[in-house]
């Protein structure tokens, strides 16, 4: 197709601190836009229709499948991604329960598992095991038995909860 | 990139909605995108014309008028879970929300995208059908209202035109003490509902005074258990009321598809019909 059929549109957009201001076509999802635009592909596509949560990023702090809301829909907005979680070399406490806890094995679904509980910790500090459970109902890993990635959740939230 | 070409159309107000409306044809709406984005990806549908409705001014937020809850149809489902005024006044909505896809999809999901995707299973339209929601839409012939018991037409078309949007849901809680529950069965957390139900129920010295009961998953479209109703009226808060409600909900149609029997569709209607009924009326009773 003709390159004049495209509809685009310019929009800004701070992804980890930063800001960028790119055409984007409208079509184009938010984790692609990330993915192939932005070259950030700590963001993982698993399955594009909303049920595996690997997309799962931060847009305004709330945690949403980047893969099903469009590019141009977080114009003006502030997104985070995995990338921006660790400060420098220091990791995240949720990045770092992970590695403590074994919660990763071939990291695919890590992505999307951390930017969850990282929003859902934030807003339910001192969650118990069942809800930290609940919370990653939405994403799916085929490696760890999910186990590892609980006990992860809930040492974090069990931190939160005794340092506030 | 995933979905087919469209032209993007993000109106600011809904007479700047109601203006492109009269001018395009084939168009889709994209609420909260948790049901279209998916079918956009997939290409299960290719609209020439997307129009955005986040950035309306004026289709989200809860208020109290009189008696009566008025829900943006654009409120997220997130925002109604934590809101303070559903909590006192409509908390089975609450009950069901917990229900709704995953806490990831309920910051995007708005009630008014599930009422008009209408899924038969999604949990929405039916506390919508149990509340005796009315609807507000509004279209380039300007509003008109709907009955929540008429909105539904038949499997996944709700009672709106091609160039309507619905604007507004209406539910005048009911008042004096009762109580409510809402249940469903469902393969995994978060999945569709294989049958969900919800029930209002207000109890006076042991016997029943008013009574609402929405089954949805089981049919094509949620429906009002309307006959167990009204026979529940004047009878005992007890186990074998409920029974009998419950075996009114089993005989009802139900559909069957290539995991699921329209036998056990039936059977958990009835038996979360009872358990629902029997929760209820815990509450209603302060036991
Ligand atoms: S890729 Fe977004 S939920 Fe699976
Ligand atoms: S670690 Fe491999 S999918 Fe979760």
């Amino acid at each position: 197709m003709s390159e004049q059929l495209k509809d685009t549109r310019d929009i800004t957009v701070t992804v980890n601190g930063k800001s960028y201001q790119e055409a984007v076509e409208t079509r184009l999802h938010l984790a692609d836009f990330l993915r192939l635009q932005l070259k950030l592909t700590g963001t993982h596509l698993g399955c594009e229709h909303g049920v595996c949560g690997a997309c799962t990023i931060l847009v305004d702090g709330e945690a949403v499948r980047s893969c099903l809301m469009l590019a141009v829909q977080a114009n003006g907005r502030e997104v985070t991604t995995i990338e921006g979680l660790a400060d420098g070399e220091e990791l995240s406490p949720i990045q770092e329960a992970f590695s403590e806890h074994h919660a990763l094995q071939c990291g695919f679904c890590t992505s999307g598992m951390i930017m969850s509980l990282t929003a859902f910790i934030e807003e339910n500090p001192g969650a118990d095991e069942a809800a930290i459970r609940e919370a990653i109902s939405g994403n799916i890993c085929r490696c760890t038995g999910y186990q590892s990635i609980v006990a992860a959740g809930v040492a974090v939230a069990a931190k939160q909860a005794g340092g506030s | 990139m995933k979905p087919g070409r469209f032209t993007y159309h993000d109106p600011t107000t809904i007479d700047e909605l109601t203006g492109l409306l009269a001018s395009l044809e084939d168009v889709k709406f994209l609420a909260g995108g948790q049901s279209l984005m998916p079918m956009l990806n997939m290409r299960f549908t290719q609209p020439d014309h997307l129009v955005d409705l986040n950035g309306i001014d004026g289709l989200a937020g809860i208020a109290l008028n009189g008696a009566a809850l008025e829900i943006g149809a654009m409120t997220r489902q997130a925002t109604l879970m934590k809101s303070g005024e559903i909590a006192e006044h409509l908390p089975v909505m609450q009950a069901a929300l917990h229900w709704v896809g995953h806490f990831q999809t309920r910051y995007r999901g708005t009630i008014g995208g599930s009422l008009c995707h209408l899924d038969p299973s999604a949990e929405l339209p039916l506390i919508a059908l149990l509340c005796d929601a009315e609807l507000t839409v509004v279209g380039p012939e300007g509003e008109r209202s709907v009955a929540m018991g008429d909105w539904p037409l038949a499997y996944m078309m709700p009672n709106l035109s091609e160039q309507e949007i619905l604007k507004l849901i209406s539910i005048t809680p009911w008042g004096g003490h009762h109580g409510f529950a809402f249940e469903e069965i469902s393969r995994r957390r978060g999945d569709f509902a294989i049958v969900g139900v919800g029930c209002q129920l207000a109890v006076e010295n042991g016997s029943i005074t008013k009574a609402a009961i929405a089954i949805g998953g089981a049919d094509q479209v949620p429906y009002r258990l309307s006959e167990a109703e009204a026979a529940l009226i004047g009878q005992p808060a007890s186990e074998e009321t409920f029974a009998a409600a419950g075996e009114v909900a089993r005989q009802k149609d139900a559909m069957s598809d290539a995991y699921i029997t329209a036998a056990y569709r039936q059977r958990l209607a009835n038996v979360l019909t009872k358990r629902t009924l029997a929760a209820a009326a815990q509450r209603a009773t302060g036991e």
